[in-house]
């Protein structure tokens, strides 16, 4: 009832009755071509503009990040990141075959579990779909292979972004989503760790999503 | 707390008696304008994304019925449900119904001001069913049984030693003892407390920031990353969401988020901005069940089509408050409604009507900062003047008001006269503040005197200046 109430509403108000079949074959098309808007132009560089800025816009918004050449330095990577902030050496990855392929056997010292984050749940390692140099942001979509618990739920956030996925803005990397898969249940876009400044108007970092954020850049493959 | 609509002048008097709040007030205000100010200034590109924002807008307001039955359309193919509410019982009523048939016991909320609009809170609470506010300052508000008194920063009016006082009271089961040495430890308590509501929640309530057609999307946007917790563990999510919030496409989307938290915090990106279509999907390991949108009308869909049409662009971000005088002086409580400042004087009057609420488009100096700073150019002082005119039209603004303005006009309508009154008044009011260079008390204006001097006129009135200038530049 409502339905009909609300659009006879909406039509009243507009002096029209429901749209004429071309007006509605002309906006479907613009849904069909969904046009871009405005792009800012400070993401428009060759590859390793994007990573300097991404990079440099991450840690602006409190995320770290670290330039890897092969999958085969992360373990060690991950262990130091872990040692140095006095973190435990556990870990769960999320089931994805990029993540897969890391070679943690060599590191005994890291305990790996591959699956969703438990309640308690200290550091995860994800992988990022696309990094958007714009603004430091990683685009997570969610699937068997990447849930999205393991994005919001543990203390410390490690993502995996590969460098060929830096795109120049979020367009760009939705166009990689749409070429690539249909939109899955949900798209996180993040920057940086979770944080509030309810209190106060004073930011403090560690609200409800990931303390830290490290975003590991593999610069060596695609 | 949320005050009377009728009683705005008492409650803005008591404002500005406040200390505490004041205190807030004074903290809150240079830092928003601040940090939006720099946000923009980094993005040469802000002042076209504002123009396509608005423009997007009025294109998706003008086809409205279109966009919603496509986005409609879209919820269903992804496995989702809409619930169509024309009022705010209807969504109430849906929203029980949906916890009733799914058996939901708690429910974990992020922040959602048309939830507020609606009072779901006490509704659900009435019905058995428990609700938690999970953002940070929509908690302590919680704890504490207040509203909002700002739409992006619902607390802002407590001081830490507020914040302090209200944990102390609710969480008992923590030592009595523990000190609080910093903010972070307040903020530690919370997120500890909320962690379990996270986990054990049956349902979880969103509001939506957008709602894309082509896809049948909710994009919520947050900080805390709790809205994400909500939409995300528990097994129904509910999206309650107002109809002008829907947009055409992602890329129109992503041109509303690049003035959207440039204009509210300052921030170039909010830290999480979650794009939700449907429930969990086949191979899908987490997400909820059931994925439902409770779509509220409660009178905008009047809106379209008269000259407060503009108000339907609205994205929430606060930067009209945060950039208002008289915002700035009284905060949002002293305006009686759940939407403060600037928008809510625009948006009230169609949701509760000019009668009750005639007082908010009157509480405003008409400096025009609101419409400056507004990411979708809404011209908020002319739709306040509009509103004016209605609450003129049909006799609710008070005698003394109408008849002072029948006066004026009278004398407006005849300049000679009027030159001569102005003269006249100018002279006698000199001549009678001549020593102090002020008058502590005016004939007629007795209520404007009693707490602030006039200064006395110098020199002669404002036409006979002009026409002694424009002589001078004549000859």
């Amino acid at each position: 009832m409502s339905r009909t109430a609300i659009i006879t509403a909406i039509q009243r108000g507009l002096k029209r009755g429901p749209l004429p079949t071309d007006q509605q074959a002309m906006l479907t098309s613009r849904l069909k071509t969904h046009p871009r808007g405005p792009i800012p132009a400070r993401g428009q560089l060759d590859l390793p503009g994007r990573i300097a800025l991404f990079t440099k816009q991450a840690e602006r918004e409190f995320a770290t990040v670290a330039h890897l050449a092969t999958l085969a330095e992360i373990p060690t990577a991950i262990a130091a990141y872990l040692a140095r902030l006095n973190l435990p050496p556990t870990l769960t990855i999320s089931p994805h075959p990029a993540l897969r392929a890391i070679p943690f056997a060599a590191t005994p010292a890291l305990q790996i579990r591959s699956g969703t984050a438990l309640p308690a749940e200290s550091t995860c390692l994800t992988l990022a779909f696309a990094g958007i140099a714009e603004t430091g942001t990683l685009l997570l979509p969610s699937g068997p292979q990447t849930p999205t618990t393991n994005n919001i739920l543990p203390d410390n956030s490690l993502v995996l972004l590969p460098a060929a996925r830096l795109t120049a803005s979020y367009e760009d990397a939705f166009d990689l989503l749409r070429a690539e898969q249909a939109l899955p249940r949900n798209v996180m876009l993040i920057t940086g760790p979770s944080r509030s400044a309810d209190i106060e108007q004073t930011l403090e970092l560690g609200a409800h999503g990931p303390r830290r954020l490290h975003i590991l850049i593999l610069d060596g493959q695609g | 707390m949320l005050q009377s609509l009728a009683a705005f002048k008492e409650n803005a008097t008591s404002a500005i008696g406040n200390a505490g709040l004041q205190r807030a007030l004074a903290r809150a205000k240079p830092h928003f304008a601040k940090k939006r100010q720099a946000a923009i200034d980094l993005l040469p590109e802000f002042e076209a994304l504002r123009e396509a924002a608005k423009n997007i807008k009025d294109h998706t307001i003008a086809h409205l019925d279109f966009y919603l039955e496509t986005y409609a359309a879209a919820v269903e193919a992804s496995g989702g449900t809409v619930h169509w509410c024309s009022t705010a019982q209807d969504a109430r009523e849906a929203v029980l119904k949906i916890c009733r048939d799914a058996g939901v016991r708690t429910v974990t909320k992020g922040k959602s001001m048309v939830t507020e609009e609606i009072a779901l809170n006490p509704y659900l609470e009435a019905n058995g069913i428990t609700p938690v506010e999970t953002d940070l300052g929509e908690y302590i508000l919680q704890l504490r049984g207040e509203t909002p008194s700002h739409i992006i920063a619902p607390a802002f009016h407590l001081n830490r030693e507020d914040w302090e006082e209200s944990f102390r009271k609710s969480h008992t089961d923590l030592p009595a003892d523990r000190i609080f040495r910093e903010r972070r430890d307040l903020l530690t308590e919370a997120r500890g407390k909320l962690r379990e509501k996270f986990l054990t929640a049956d349902a979880g309530i969103t509001g939506a920031n957008f709602l894309i057609a082509e896809s049948g999307t909710s994009v919520i946007v947050t900080n805390e990353g709790n809205g994400d917790l909500t939409q995300t563990l528990p097994r129904v999510h509910i999206v309650v969401t107002s109809i002008e919030k829907v947009v055409p496409t992602i890329e129109d989307t992503l041109s509303f988020l690049r003035v959207l938290a440039r204009s509210a915090t300052g921030q170039e990106m909010s830290v999480y901005t979650t794009f939700s279509t449907g429930p969990r999907r086949a191979a899908d390991t987490d997400g909820p069940q059931e994925y439902h949108v409770v779509l509220l009308d409660n009178g905008r869909s009047a809106m379209a089509g008269t000259e407060f049409q503009d108000m339907l662009r609205c994205i929430r971000c606060a930067a009209c408050m945060n950039h208002c005088p008289v915002y700035g002086a009284i905060g949002g409580h002293a305006y009686g409604s759940i939407y403060p400042g600037p928008m809510g004087a625009v948006l009230t009057p169609m949701l509760s009507g000019i009668d009750a609420a005639g007082n908010l488009p009157n509480a405003s100096t008409f400096c025009g900062k609101c419409e400056s700073v507004c990411p979708v150019k809404i011209p908020l002082p002319n739709l306040m003047r509009h509103w004016r005119e209605r609450e003129f039209e049909r006799h609710l603004s008070p005698p003394a008001q109408r008849y002072g303005l029948a006066i004026w006009a009278w004398f407006a309508k005849r300049p000679a006269l009027y030159r001569a009154a102005t003269r006249a008044a100018a002279l006698g009011l000199g001549f009678m503040g001549r020593k102090q260079g002020r008058l502590a008390w005016l004939p007629f204006a007795g209520a404007w005197t009693k707490t602030r001097d006039f200064p006395a006129p110098e020199g002669a009135t404002f036409f006979a200046q002009y026409a002694a200038r424009q002589k001078a530049r004549n000859q």
